[in-house]
């Protein structure tokens, strides 16, 4: 892992732990942020010791993230972010779970795109799969899910 | 022999369908790569929102133990554990699998599991009582002072860093601190309304360990594992069983080890199977033969794992310090009930106790017998393509945080902290102590502003905090583990400089 992504990585660490220590010393009532103030004065010093270290080039623990990995990990967060931030709530949550679970499948599953059979066969698993959700979230523990589309 | 009494409540229809289910789907997920035991509980909470608090119990230990011991059948057949915890099983268990002794490995690994497990249940069920009531005597500094060890502990051993483990216990203790004030009904670090009723430990608790290994899964791309199922031949069970018990030495070896290991916070499941192994592997008169298919190697690795599910609950039923993340995760099942661990629950509700802790002994039987039937659909699930595991768990998730109470709020939450979990991972943090910090954080500041007040009334903070027999050797138990750990962070990088010079 470079050097770079463990001062990022560090140094975000440190910045919520100044701003962790900046709200518990500063905010009102003092009694209300005792138990705060302890934690956040060795959150920072920690936090900065591991920043500190990064800098100086020291910090070895951590594999970090390979440009291969984030790429290939990118389309799937992307969709993740659309699907619990907007798509669940907008669309309600098996027709988002629909679309997403569909679009996941296609572009990590490992069956060629050329071949019909795989999209048949990842459109059976989509519907199998939200059929299951649906009879245990919905039937089974009566779970109300927001329902805007569809169902 | 209180708990003889509460037998017949695990054979009630309801019950022993949850322990049939848990332990059979228990297995299967265990057998999956890249499904821990821990998360696998996590997305099992939700379902016990309905459940009466020891039936929702029955089904996430049920869970808890079969997905330890259905790792074996990946590791054997497969040669990828199914948890850390079957890292050591992998070592023989496949070897003998490529030589045709699939079904022996299988045998041998379900009932030295079965063996280990109801030793370490048993262990659980006689030493908890009486923890339980020697825990009445801790006040509120003391009580202070073990939920700081129980995020120390696991944030130094459990990590491989000391620094970034005791950090990631802080990150999680100031989690805890989001929301409103207990006392003074003062707002806290409230910086987006979803955080106003502060963080849900179950929609945390599926976040943290959920979504990192969809993210993880995500990371590896369209590739396959491009393991191969080696197919399992005929095998008596009655031989397995002869074996079993003419290898004494291995069996006992793992499942002492298994005990003592998972009585010490923090340390879990992979390094029980991997200690029981070695030493195994001292006391043989066959040490040549470990490696090559030996089934000594494959009983003290899984009677080792297994036997360390009872006694990791320990410390969690007597003292509310969770031991592993698997369980805290369980903590977490049982504060959504209600119900506080420690002598509360043995006094006031005995039957929860005792019917959990029963269902856990009957589980072991279970699980040794459909581990067996259940082996060869394991292993097959256990090939299913990591793009439909990601989906299913991602959407489990969702549905599991919402289904919590019905707030998109833990929903934002849960993937909020799970993303940020698979980068602070991929930096060197750990998800268990950041984990233990949330649900002991709470904890930790009751007692703290407790005993604080108790303080200010007598002989000060200073005084109260810092004073007396068992503050103290908390205070140093607190402080060795952290000393050992740096200890052997030290000691290991001398060694990995000397390799590399040598390189």
């Amino acid at each position: 892992m470079n050097r770079s992504q463990h001062i990022f990585g560090s140094g975000l660490v440190f910045a919520v732990g100044l701003w962790v220590t900046w709200v518990s010393y500063t905010q009102q009532p003092a009694e209300a942020f005792l138990f705060p103030r302890l934690i956040a004065s060795v959150f920072v010093v920690l936090a900065g010791w591991t920043f500190g270290k990064a800098v100086m080039g020291l910090s070895k623990v951590g594999n970090g993230v390979t440009r291969a990995m984030f790429i290939n990990m990118l389309p799937g967060l992307i969709i993740t972010l659309i699907y619990v931030f907007w798509a669940a709530k907008s669309l309600g949550f098996y027709t988002a779970t629909t679309i997403a679970f569909f679009i996941l499948l296609s572009i990590y599953d490992p069956a060629p795109h050329s071949a019909a059979k795989s999209w048949i066969k990842r459109g059976i698993i989509t519907t199998v799969f939200v059929a299951v959700m649906y009879g245990l979230f919905a039937m089974l523990l009566n779970v109300y899910t927001p329902r805007e589309i569809l169902f | 022999m209180e708990f003889i009494y509460y037998f017949g409540e695990v054979f009630t229809p309801l019950s022993f369908m949850l322990l049939l289910g848990g332990t059979i789907g228990g297995l299967i997920l265990g057998a999956t790569p890249g499904l821990s035991p821990t998360m696998a509980v996590a997305l099992l909470i939700p379902f016990t929102f309905q459940l009466e608090a020891a039936q929702g119990l029955i089904l996430l230990g049920a869970a808890y133990t079969s997905t330890v011991a259905g790792g074996a059948v990946s590791a054997i057949l497969l040669k990828i554990p199914g948890a850390p915890a079957n890292i050591a099983t992998t070592l023989d268990g496949h070897t003998m699998a490529k030589q045709g002794q699939g079904a022996r490995a299988l045998q041998l690994s379900f009932l030295a599991s079965a063996v280990g497990g109801i030793f370490g249940v048993l262990l659980l069920i006689f030493l908890t009582p009486v923890l339980a009531k020697w825990a009445l005597a801790f006040g509120p500094s003391h009580l202070f002072w073990l939920a700081i060890l129980g995020v120390t502990v696991i944030g130094t051993l459990d990590s491989a860093s000391v620094v970034k483990g005791l950090l990631s216990g802080c990150i999680g203790l100031w989690l805890a601190t989001i929301g409103f004030d207990d006392i003074m009904g003062a707002q806290r670090f409230i910086f987006h309304p979803a955080l106003g009723g502060g963080i849900n430990i179950i929609a945390a608790l599926i976040g943290l360990f959920a979504i990192p290994q969809v993210l993880t899964m995500f990371a590896k791309g369209r590739q396959t594992d491009g393991a191969e199922v080696i197919e399992v031949q005929r095998h008596s069970i009655l031989a397995a069983f002869r074996e079993l018990f003419s290898r004494t030495r291995a069996l006992s070896i793992g499942t002492l080890t298994g005990s003592i290991i998972g009585l010490i916070p923090g340390v879990g499941g992979q390094i029980a199977g991997l200690v029981a192994y070695d030493q195994t592997k001292k006391f043989s008169s066959e040490k040549e033969k470990f490696g090559t298919g030996h089934s000594e190697g494959v009983i003290a690795a899984e009677s080792a794992n297994n036997a360390m599910v009872g006694p990791s609950l320990v410390p969690l039923l007597t003292l509310s310090i969770p031991g592993s993340p698997t369980a805290a995760v369980l903590l977490g099942g049982l504060l959504i009930h209600g119900i506080f661990p420690g002598s509360d629950l043995f006094d006031n509700h005995p039957d929860v106790a005792w019917t959990f802790i029963n269902s856990m002994l009957i589980g072991q039987v279970l699980m040794c017998i459909f581990g067996l039937y259940v082996a060869g659909l394991a292993a097959r699930v256990a090939q299913v393509p990591q793009s439909v595991m990601a989906a299913i768990v991602l959407a489990l998730s969702v549905f599991g945080a919402y289904s919590v109470q019905g707030s998109m709020g833990d929903v934002y939450v849960m993937a909020c902290l799970g993303i940020g979990m698979f980068f602070l991972e991929r930096f060197g943090f750990s998800a268990a102590p950041l984990v233990l910090g949330l649900i002991l954080g709470p904890i930790a500041e009751a007692n703290f502003i407790q005993g604080g007040m108790i303080a200010d009334a007598t002989v000060g903070k200073a005084s109260y905090f810092m004073t007396g027999g068992l503050n103290l050797f908390l205070i140093a138990v607190v402080l060795a583990s952290i000393a050992y750990s740096v200890w052997m962070e030290l000691r290991h990088r001398r060694y990995t400089t000397k390799e590399e010079a040598q390189a």
